[in-house]
């Protein structure tokens, strides 16, 4: 026998598409109502010293270990995954070409987004939600100051800032790890390495990567906070709004990852329509 | 009370939908400057979000506030922010800042008002710690390392560092012991009266309203009352209240207050006289 729910879901899909859609505008319209706020806000001013730095060395220091060994194992597996396919052909040399291209342009920035949001966007959905469920989040506004200028505007400009560190250090930290493995296990030869690196990566692909990784930390603080603001009661409230800040955050990641990748790469050829790509007129 | 004297805050057809329930429907009261008024009602019959609207931290669906004779919504930003600083607030849980000390907590009014002298802050932090009885050997002290009634305490010094005209109070004794409560309760009272500062309380608390208020507002929840029925049953003061012979103040007097009635007419009846004199 099917429950209340299922019978109403299958009999009526069009209208449960319809909720579904109307949930998801609301949902976007909301965030962006959200995002707006917080934007208005940055005119008003750095925010103070005191409240600022614990959030850097929050979201900053205690996120670099994490950045470095995952960053490290993705460099690792890189090089073990394509030094099998690329030995096929005989091409292990260029194996620091797609290695550092990957890493600079797609798996760096990526990486150090989902670390952000499964470390420090779930923390500070969880700490906020918390903030609503005990009034102080209502308590700040009694006392005169704004909840949103005071609590998000730091953690905005925080994650803002420091996510291009962080990515960089994940790039940084993948190819080392990548050109370890690949030319003292696997052999590669570390001038070849380099010098395909050298010849593919341009300054434009980090770039690109570092741009792309202000656009994650924007979504990311927007969404936390936002999760965070208005969460449900009670401790499932708080859980379900940290759970649903990655989920969310970590789906805008993937779809900005690829709308940004069009648009910078269409950026990218038509200023410089001659340029040499890696995977048309380089390697094959 | 006078009732010619003016409303400081004032809510005419209050109406506040959440997710389609009605939780106030058509709320009009009035706070009169120097009264202390107990607003109470079963669990449920939007005593708190009425609170909470009063202090424009809930926006109604429809209606309007007026703080000390002014529409909020007439008012500028910076308007609304200079009125609001005159209005305190205790919640229940004190909702103090978990990351700041018991120091940083008083102060922190102070300082978002602008305030940049530290001597002056810090004065101010100690005064007010002392005038809700507690030592100022706990100022460097986390939320999480005092008591539930010293953290009470700690939120009023807080709402008190502003020098507030109106004081809110949301279920001010509740999970408190005796004594605590009844220390809640003095200092409530030694607030209204030392500082001539008008009081808004929430409270399932007889002994409270026995102690600290000139006039008591009741609610009933809007889910049990027709459209055309008003969501205040009785407004007055204690005597007429354990007075009524209304059914739905009886059942909530008798339900929510139980024993604690005995007396009650006599003793008010005596605070009454004594104030008088």
């Amino acid at each position: 026998m099917l429950c209340p729910m299922t019978t109403t879901t299958l009999q009526n899909p069009i209208s449960t598409l319809g909720r579904l859609t109307q949930q998801f505008f609301c949902g976007f319209g909301n965030l962006t109502v959200f995002a707006l706020k917080v934007v208005s806000r940055l005119h008003a001013g750095l925010p103070k010293r005191h409240v600022v730095v614990p959030i850097l060395y929050e979201i900053g220091v205690r996120s670099v270990p994490v950045i470095l060994v995952t960053g490290t194992f993705i460099g690792m597996v890189l090089a073990v995954q394509t030094h099998q396919q690329f030995k096929m052909m005989h091409m292990e040399s260029r194996l620091g070409a797609i290695i550092t291209m990957t890493l600079v342009s797609e798996l760096g920035p990526v990486l150090a987004a989902t670390m952000l949001a499964g470390r420090v966007g779930s923390s500070m959905a969880a700490e906020l939600g918390t903030m609503r469920v005990t009034e102080q989040i209502h308590a700040i506004s009694a006392l005169g100051a704004d909840p949103i200028r005071y609590l998000v505007v730091p953690r905005f400009l925080a994650c803002v800032a420091l996510i291009p560190l962080l990515t960089a250090i994940a790039d940084g930290i993948g190819i080392l790890a990548g050109w370890m493995f690949s030319c003292k296990v696997l052999g590669v030869n570390s001038h070849h390495y380099w010098m395909y690196a050298e010849q593919f990566v341009t300054g434009w692909d980090v770039m690109a990567g570092l741009i792309k990784s202000i656009f994650f930390g924007c979504s990311i603080a927007i969404i936390a906070c936002r999760q965070g603001f208005h969460c449900g009661s009670g401790a499932e409230g708080v859980g379900r709004a940290a759970t649903q800040s990655f989920v969310m955050s970590f789906i805008a990641i993937l779809g900005m990852d690829f709308l940004l990748t069009v648009v910078l790469n269409t950026t990218y050829y038509m200023i410089w329509p001659q340029a040499v790509s890696l995977a048309v007129g380089g390697l094959w | 009370m006078d009732k010619q004297t003016p409303a400081v805050i004032e809510l005419s057809g209050i109406c506040c939908v959440f997710g389609g329930r009605k939780v106030l429907w058509n709320v009009n009261l009035g706070i009169r400057r120097g009264e202390t008024v107990a607003i109470v009602g079963e669990s449920g019959c939007g005593k708190s979000v009425t609170m909470k609207v009063m202090m424009q931290l809930l926006q109604p669906t429809s209606g309007t506030l007026k703080w000390f004779g002014t529409n909020v919504r007439d008012m500028t930003a910076d308007q609304q922010l200079q009125q609001r600083l005159r209005l305190g607030y205790l919640f229940q849980g004190a909702a103090l800042f978990d990351s700041l000390t018991v120091f940083e907590n008083v102060a922190f009014g102070l300082r978002q008002t602008g305030e940049r002298n530290e001597d002056r802050i810090a004065d101010t932090v100690r005064e007010r710690l002392q005038e809700v009885g507690l030592s100022t050997d706990i100022i460097g002290h986390r939320p999480s390392e005092i008591s539930g009634g010293m953290q009470k305490r700690v939120g009023l010094a807080r709402a008190l560092a502003l020098s507030p005209d109106v004081m809110f109070y949301d279920e001010p004794t509740t999970g408190l012991d005796p004594v605590n409560s009844r220390r809640i309760d003095e200092l409530i009272q030694s607030v209204s009266e030392s500082r001539g500062v008008t009081g808004v309380i929430v409270t399932h608390d007889l002994r409270t309203v026995q102690r600290v208020a000139d006039r008591i507002i009741m609610l009933y929840p809007r889910h049990k009352l027709s459209d055309d029925q008003n969501q205040v049953i009785f407004d007055g003061s204690l005597t007429q209240l354990t007075a009524s012979r209304e059914d739905r103040i009886l059942e909530y007097v008798g339900d929510e207050f139980g024993g604690q009635l005995s007396g009650v007419s006599e003793t008010t009846d005596q605070s009454e006289l004594r104030k008088t004199a």
